[in-house]
């Protein structure tokens, strides 16, 4: 009995024990955290009743069968579940909360539970047997505080025997709740704007002009060279496709500092749109098929308009997936584009392929100042590729990462790659409401990050997502960390890149004035 | 009257299964995946797909990875359980047609898979008992289906090995309901233990997570090649959002 003890608490493993270290379960320990429901406005403008149905019941049985017919993971998923056990430690925000309905499983029979009360023989005629429930206000309530506390990030996906991806269970239940009046501000709000001006932010055309202006010149007094960061040129190349937060927030903008260097030293063309000013599709956060066509069909539009030969997408882990998975799907097919690039790329493929073609010079001693490990952000690594090969995703950044840092290291190997963890704050959840449950769910990678931190001396986390950066940034500093500890993979790329023509010498180097002021 | 009652009940059983498990497939087969959403990194390509479902299927691949106890009592029970079948052949065709040759040779593992089975079930079982959050997840019918097969593996063995039964005569019976004859079952009451808990379990399977085993090959996570920039993936209800 030792033995199963033992694997209670986490079984044999080759990871130090605290990152995966199992609480002991404290019931409904979260069942408070619930994120700003949407006004009636933000969910009329996407398509949603504004506020909850009279006959919300009756509604949302039939649109679980709706459905269950139109998705067959959905489907299969509901049907297919033995309840073995093997996903109830892999959720971060379970090892994070302990709350046992934050376990996948538990988290997927929220839903279930009622599925089988009105879509199958025993839950019809036995529900006592099979758990299964009625669907009532409790029950909903239960709904939009779990499946609210879901990153999509399909940990558990990859370890459970049959497949099980928690996140097309939490992505159904949102649009349930959503076809019933029940939405949530942060996605829903988010989809509107992009709907209505382009991006995220509600950032318009003359507002982001002025912000890339300001970015060249920011460029040109670093490095005294003119690299143009262009809006809507027609007859570009290639049509880059970024998260807006690039315009705004660090570290986001050195990773667009980044891009336009990459761009410039390879001699294209390029453009950004301020139609399409935004990779990120949060229609896929909340389930919306139609909502993330909408939204994705404006990357078509743009691309179409300026007459771009290919479309580049920026660091942005969710978007690279509906990006990289979906686009073809949503609003292809592409034809018009060149056949030669795949359609879309990712930045980092773009940046690799330049550096193994040798059009890129790098100092990389200018990065010495961090002590580097890297996030796979979760969508990223299990819901996208990179290149032509499976695990491309991995290598590609790594690849970037090394040629122009001195200082890598990796953490733990259960925690990277196809294991790695969320960083707490994605799939909609990246709003202050739900502070809590992000801190949580952030804590099991910020444990494995202070293991390499205490082996390596590691100070700086690099990572492909707008989300994890603007996450780690909010959270780090609860960790110890401070908030610039996070770091795009194309800020090491602009800090380590020498431009033709640029000023080389140190004292002119502000990086090198930033690693001299750190290391005093 | 009892061979009868039998004979009505396997009829029904294996009606329910095949009816119940085919019209399941139909449903899983005709239902759409909107979109590409293989657990990356996946196969690039048809055959590699078809390796990825054939290691997650024979030797169950996630699960490995995932935790080595239920990997360990799941992998016994569902390779014992595969053996035990095989064995059970015996009892269901005519051996000296050619096709069935391998029977003999399998026939000892089939007897020693049975241990494993049992070992495999009550591993199982105990984890669902004592690890705190497998039992927060299971319902009665999750404990009922491991009994189910527990009850299955011990009254089988225990015709094998204590009781005994005319097994010429059970033999008999089932190539009887075959042609449509009822023909007399003995009345161990191990062998109608046995039975009526098979056909309990056939009756289930349809309806009940059991599931998960034509499931699996339906699972877009696992049967999904990884190309949607190469090809593009559209169904057809969501082809008629673009008229």
């Amino acid at each position: 009995m030792a033995s199963l003890d033992m694997n209670a608490e986490g079984g044999p493993r080759l990871v130090p024990d605290d990152v995966f270290k199992i609480p002991k379960l404290a019931c409904d320990a979260m069942a408070d955290s619930h994120p700003y429901p949407a006004y009636p406005e933000h969910n009329m403008k996407i398509g949603f009743p504004g506020e909850l149905l009279e006959n919300w019941q009756e509604v949302a049985i039939a649109k679980i069968g709706e459905l269950a017919k139109r998705n067959r993971a959905f489907q299969v998923y509901l049907d297919a579940c033995v309840k073995c056990g093997a996903c109830t430690d892999k959720c971060h925000y379970f090892l994070g909360s302990g709350d046992p309905k934050n376990m996948p499983v538990a988290r997927q029979d929220l839903l279930r539970s009622v599925y089988r009360r009105y879509y199958t023989f025993a839950g019809k005629y036995f529900p006592w047997l099979v758990g299964a429930r009625d669907l009532t206000k409790e029950v909903l309530d239960e709904w939009y505080a779990y499946y609210h506390q879901c990153s999509q990030c399909r940990r558990c996906s990859v370890f459970c025997p049959y497949g099980i991806d928690t996140a097309e269970i939490s992505m159904a239940a949102r649009e349930i709740m959503d076809s019933v009046g029940i939405g949530q501000k942060y996605c829903n709000e988010i989809i509107g704007k992009v709907k209505d001006i382009g991006n995220n932010l509600g950032l318009q055309e003359k507002g982001l002009r002025a912000t890339l202006e300001g970015l060249e010149e920011d460029i040109e007094d670093d490095t005294g060279v003119s690299v143009r960061i262009p809006l809507d040129e027609k007859g570009a190349d290639i049509l880059l496709i970024t998260p807006s937060a690039d315009f705004f927030a660090e570290p986001h903008i050195e990773g667009l500092l980044g891009y336009a260097k990459v761009f410039h030293q390879a001699g294209v063309s390029w453009t950004i749109s301020s139609y399409a000013s935004e990779a990120a599709n949060f229609g896929m956060f909340i389930g919306s098929y139609e909502n993330m066509r909408d939204l994705a069909l404006r990357i078509r539009k743009a691309a179409e308009d300026l007459g771009v030969k290919r479309i580049v997408f920026g660091e942005c882990g969710h978007a690279w997936r509906v990006a990289y998975s979906f686009l073809n799907t949503l609003a292809g097919p592409f034809d018009f584009l060149d056949p030669n690039y795949p359609v879309p790329q990712h930045i980092l493929e773009f940046t690799w392929d330049e550096i193994q073609k040798g059009t890129l010079k790098f100092d990389k001693s200018r990065n010495d100042h961090y002590r580097l490990t890297y996030h796979d952000s979760c969508n990223v690594a299990r819901a996208s590729r990179m290149g032509d090969k499976p695990g491309g995703q991995f290598e590609i950044p790594r690849n970037v990462i090394k040629a122009v840092c001195n200082n890598y290291f990796e953490m733990d190997r259960d925690t990277i790659k196809e294991s790695t963890l969320c960083c707490g704050g994605g799939g909609g959840l990246l709003t202050d409401e739900v502070m809590d449950i992000r801190v949580k769910g952030a804590t099991p990678r910020m444990t494995a990050l202070k293991q390499v931190t205490q082996d390596h001396g590691v100070t700086h986390m690099a990572a492909i997502c707008a989300i994890c950066k603007t996450q780690f940034s909010k959270v780090m500093p609860k960790f110890g960390y401070e908030m610039d500890s996070i770091v795009s993979v194309h800020q090491l790329v602009s800090n380590a890149i020498i431009l033709d023509g640029q000023e080389t010498e140190e004292d002119a180097d502000p990086v090198g004035e930033a690693a001299a002021a750190e290391v005093s | 009257m009892l061979s009868t009652l039998y004979a009505l009940l396997f009829y029904f059983a294996t009606a329910m299964l095949v009816i119940g498990l085919g019209l399941r497939i139909a449903k899983y087969a005709r239902t759409p995946a909107p979109l590409k959403i293989p657990t990356t990194p996946a196969p690039t390509t048809r055959s590699g797909v078809f390796w990825r479902m054939t290691r997650e299927v024979t030797v169950f691949e996630s699960l490995f990875k995932s935790n080595k106890w239920i990997w360990l009592f799941g992998w016994m029970f569902h390779v014992a359980l595969l053996l035990i079948l095989l064995r059970h052949f015996r009892y269901f065709v005519d051996l000296s047609h050619a096709i069935w040759f391998w029977v003999p040779f399998e026939t000892p593992f089939g007897i020693y898979a049975s241990y494993a089975m049992v070992l495999g079930l009550l591993g199982l079982l105990v984890r669902r008992i004592v690890v705190e959050r497998i039992r927060y997840i299971s319902s009665p019918s999750d404990y009922l289906m491991l009994l189910l097969l527990l009850g299955i593996a011990l009254s089988g063995m225990n015709m094998k090995f204590l009781s005994g039964t005319d097994i010429i005569s059970v033999k008999m019976f089932f190539l009887g309901l075959m042609r449509f004859q009822i023909n007399p079952l003995p009345t161990t009451p191990a062998l109608l233990v046995h039975l009526a808990l098979v056909a309990t379990l056939m009756i289930i399977f349809p309806i009940s997570k059991l599931l998960h085993g034509p499931g699996v090959f339906f699972s877009p996570t696992r049967n999904q090649v990884d190309n949607p920039r190469e090809k593009r993936h559209i169904a057809p209800w969501a082809l008629e959002l673009e008229k």
